[in-house]
């Protein structure tokens, strides 16, 4: 499994060269990746390269590997377009948590919140030929659950569920409570 | 074996007869690719071209964004008195159709040559 730390990124142009994964022995730690972006398109397709070695890691198939990283996509792009309005001083914040039997991905962002059941279904008759609308329903289609909090004047934070189909036994660690060690910082 | 990651969208536009075909590579994507092919499509329109066909092969990647941009190009297209068609979907694209429920809008070919000779049958 992949390590465990808690580990922040900040993406200024070279960032990436120092961003490792490091395959370790995931006992007694938590498996947790986080990183705070600058709101800026530009690091969408980074979060989706974090997403996809995450889910390797995790364990899914490629075919689950790329529902996830499509549904983590629509999230940032959520979060970064219509949550921060595009605006460059706003940041978001993505959590990875690989749990014993899940993987659940938390995107948070500072924009004023919105409503999931508000947006009309995009495959009623009249809505197929809109331009916009299918983000949250093709999160919804990717994963196994997908929820909404409303953080009051802090912003709004998505979390993605993925159920894996194996278990890690006990003694391989990555226990739900060894996870909550990760922490919610921000 | 894991596909190769492009940056962006890049497309090669070819006449052939009446039928513009727009060979596609890369990310359609919120940004840079959708703006790329709007404004794409919005010049074959405006120079007459009529009849466009969507080569998505080597298309890499498609958001609900680029989604969007198929679902506006067909309309644009449409509204011209024209066709739009798409070619070559990759598993990710016809999916994503499906699951929207698009599939049944485009008229999608695996092969060029009927595609082209479609648009003369229908013109």
């Amino acid at each position: 499994m992949f390590r465990a730390s808690l580990t922040f990124f900040r993406p200024y142009d070279n960032f990436t060269k120092g961003f490792v994964l490091t395959p370790v022995d995931m006992s007694r730690e938590a498996s947790c990746v986080e990183m705070t972006l600058e709101n800026n398109l530009k690091y969408v397709e980074l979060a989706e390269e974090v997403a996809r070695r995450v889910c390797s890691t995790a364990g899914f198939d490629e075919e689950e590997q790329q529902k996830i990283e499509m549904a983590v996509h629509e999230s940032l792009i959520n979060a970064i377009w219509h949550g921060n309005q595009n605006d460059p001083r706003k940041q978001v914040w993505l959590k990875f948590q690989i749990f014993s039997d899940r993987l659940e991905v938390r995107v948070r962002d500072q924009g004023n919140g919105f409503n999931p059941e508000a947006v009309p279904d995009p495959i009623a008759e009249a809505n197929l030929l809109k331009v916009s609308g299918r983000g949250i329903f093709l999160i919804r289609a990717y994963v196994d659950e997908f929820q909404v909090k409303n953080l009051a004047g802090f912003g709004t934070e998505v979390t993605l569920i993925k159920r894996l189909n194996r278990t890690i036994k006990s003694d391989e660690g990555g226990t739900d409570r060894e996870h909550e060690d990760c922490g919610t910082s921000n | 074996m894991k596909e190769e990651r492009t940056v962006s969208m890049k497309t090669v536009v070819r006449q052939i007869d009446s039928v513009t075909v727009v060979d596609v590579s890369g990310r359609i994507t919120l940004g840079e690719g959708c703006t790329q092919l709007r404004e794409l499509i919005r010049g074959q329109l405006s120079q007459g071209n009529k009849h466009v066909l969507l080569n998505l092969g080597d298309v890499t990647y498609i958001d609900s964004s680029g989604i969007g941009e198929l679902v506006s190009s067909y309309t644009a297209v449409s509204n011209q008195g024209g066709q739009l068609k798409l070619l070559n979907l990759t598993k990710k694209v016809q999916d994503l159709l499906q699951i929207t429920k698009l599939y049944t809008i485009f008229d999608v070919h695996d092969d060029e040559a009927k595609a082209i000779t479609s648009f003369k049958a229908s013109a």
